[in-house]
């Protein structure tokens, strides 16, 4: 194992100064924090998903935001389902950094979002098209709905955002890559706020074809008890999605405005195994993990607890499993992964991961791996969080791979000036 | 259908889908109103009233159709003929 990175030096440092979150287990920080507490599943059975001739009709369930009273219709007309839980995400993490109207004017505030997929949007459009035989007939929301840009594209838009724009498109890693892309461009001097997060639709049109390849759960019979990562008897990840938002901002920025400063972002790995399309590698993930702690100038005895990736399926936990244990096995930091509770939340859960992280941080308290019971012979050299746990966390690494081979770890840490 | 009837409808279903898809307000939506300047949109609105127009009356409006159109009565006229003719 070797890492061809050099780590450039750092310019500035970057703090997090505000949070969002629409997910399963909630609509705001107070609500996501409490079901992080008490190890609550937001995973429920859809039976629509079994008339269309799924192989498991389990999912996340993420409601809808009401944004008729916030928006314009000309804003809304090109927001995919995505979009809206970003937007919500979004408007709730400026708000917590404290970030106006006047603050978007005077600076250039960027945006970088994860998000892989519009799929339903697609699927409208064409059907629509397929109806009326005249494109001119599709409407002027379906393009801006339809490209996976569409949450940076409308977000940017609404926010009048006018620094770094794009979206990144790495499979489930998008969101951690996006946090890790806005933290490199704040660490070297390029930007100075860069509002980083994770979005992914949670409609079956957007998951028929992953729960083809029978990567999905089918304890249907006890939804909340389906995803069970590191556990002996996984048998698959659950869909679900929402969004997350972090701003990623530079110390002398935070300092200046005088902002909430929630923690401090240290390190991001990224590697890509260049190996199988859907196979998890125990190289890249280690690769990954030490280019992090290198970047971080820390070693695994500074990290104080890892929030896994682990999706529940067979293969991948394993796999991370001894990925962590190859770099973490004379330390054993206590390692839950949250999508226990949450399910995949696939483009999204990148970000959403770190959210979760950092709350579990600011309430000293450790959110449990729900459904382990039994570790197979990788799981049982970690250090799993059976249940939820009192516990005091100065630093910690979250994970994220996806499709492809592509890796990213993200090192956070509590801010001390 | 009279014509008294039929314009009444083009006109209901009008108001009816410009509050709803528009938000346009009802009480603006007059028949000596001027249609550009009360909806106020944009290119893109454009794009969505030609549908919308569609879904409702079956009758697809060109560019060139919206600029022979002044008040919301020539819009109603409009597509009173169009119906009639189609």
């Amino acid at each position: 194992m070797s890492t061809a990175a050099s780590i450039p030096e750092r310019v500035e440092r970057v703090v997090i100064t505000g949070m969002g979150i629409w997910s399963c287990l909630g609509k705001d920080l107070a609500e996501v924090a409490e079901s992080l507490r008490i190890g609550r599943s937001g995973i429920v059975f859809d039976p629509v998903r079994k008339e269309m001739g799924f192989r498991s009709a389990l999912t996340g369930k993420v409601d809808m935001p009401d944004l008729k009273a916030e928006l314009g219709r000309r804003q809304r007309v090109g927001m995919a389902e995505e979009c809206y839980y970003a937007y919500a995400a979004t408007a709730q993490a400026f708000r917590q950094a404290g970030i106006g109207e006047e603050e978007l004017r005077a600076h250039e505030v960027g945006i970088l979002y994860g998000n892989d997929s519009s799929a339903l949007a697609v699927v409208e459009g064409v059907d629509a098209l397929r109806r009326k035989k005249d494109t001119t007939l599709i409407g002027s929301g379906s393009i801006f709905q339809s490209m996976n840009s569409t949450v940076t594209m409308n977000l940017s838009t609404i926010f009048g955002l006018r620094g770094i724009n794009y979206t990144v498109s790495g499979a489930c890693a998008s969101g951690s890559h996006a946090i890790g892309m806005g933290f490199l461009l704040i660490r070297q001097g390029l930007q100075r706020i860069v509002l980083c997060g994770g979005a992914q639709e949670v409609n079956p049109v957007a998951f028929c074809s992953f729960d083809g390849i029978s990567a999905f759960s089918v304890r249907e019979a006890d939804p909340t008890r389906a995803s069970r990562p590191f556990d002996r008897g996984r048998d698959g990840l659950v869909p679900s999605g929402g969004s997350a938002a972090l701003v990623l901002e530079s110390l002398s920025s935070a300092l200046e405005r005088g902002a909430p400063i929630l923690a401090e972002v240290v390190g991001y790995g990224f590697s890509s195994n260049g190996k199988h399309i859907s196979d998890p590698d125990l190289d890249g993930q280690v690769r990954a993990l030490h280019m992090a702690l290198k970047m971080a100038d820390m070693g695994p005895a500074d990290i104080g607890y890892i929030n896994a990736h682990a999706t529940s399926t067979p293969i991948g936990d394993l796999v991370e499993a001894q990925a962590i244990d190859t770099v973490f096995g004379a330390t054993r930091p206590p390692v839950s992964s949250t999508k226990g509770m949450t399910g995949h939340e696939c483009w999204m859960a990148g970000a959403s991961e770190v959210v979760y992280s950092i709350l579990m941080m600011q309430g000293g308290f450790l959110a449990p791996n729900l459904n382990f019971e039994e570790p197979d012979e990788a799981s049982e050299r970690l250090n799993v969080v059976r249940g939820p746990m009192q516990h005091r966390v100065d630093a910690l690494l979250s994970n994220s791979f996806g499709f492809g081979g592509t890796n990213s770890t993200i090192i956070i840490k509590r801010y001390a000036s | 259908m009279s014509t008294v009837a039929q314009r009444e409808r083009i006109e209901a279903r009008t108001k009816e889908f410009l509050v709803a898809e528009f938000e346009v307000q009802e009480d603006l939506i007059l028949p000596d109103a001027d249609m550009k300047e009360t909806l106020a949109l944009d290119s893109l609105d454009y794009v969505d009233l030609v549908v919308v127009i569609q879904d409702n009356f079956g009758v697809k409006l060109t560019a060139e159709d919206f600029q022979r159109i002044g008040t919301f009565a020539d819009f109603y006229e409009h597509i009173e003929q169009r119906i009639a003719s189609a």
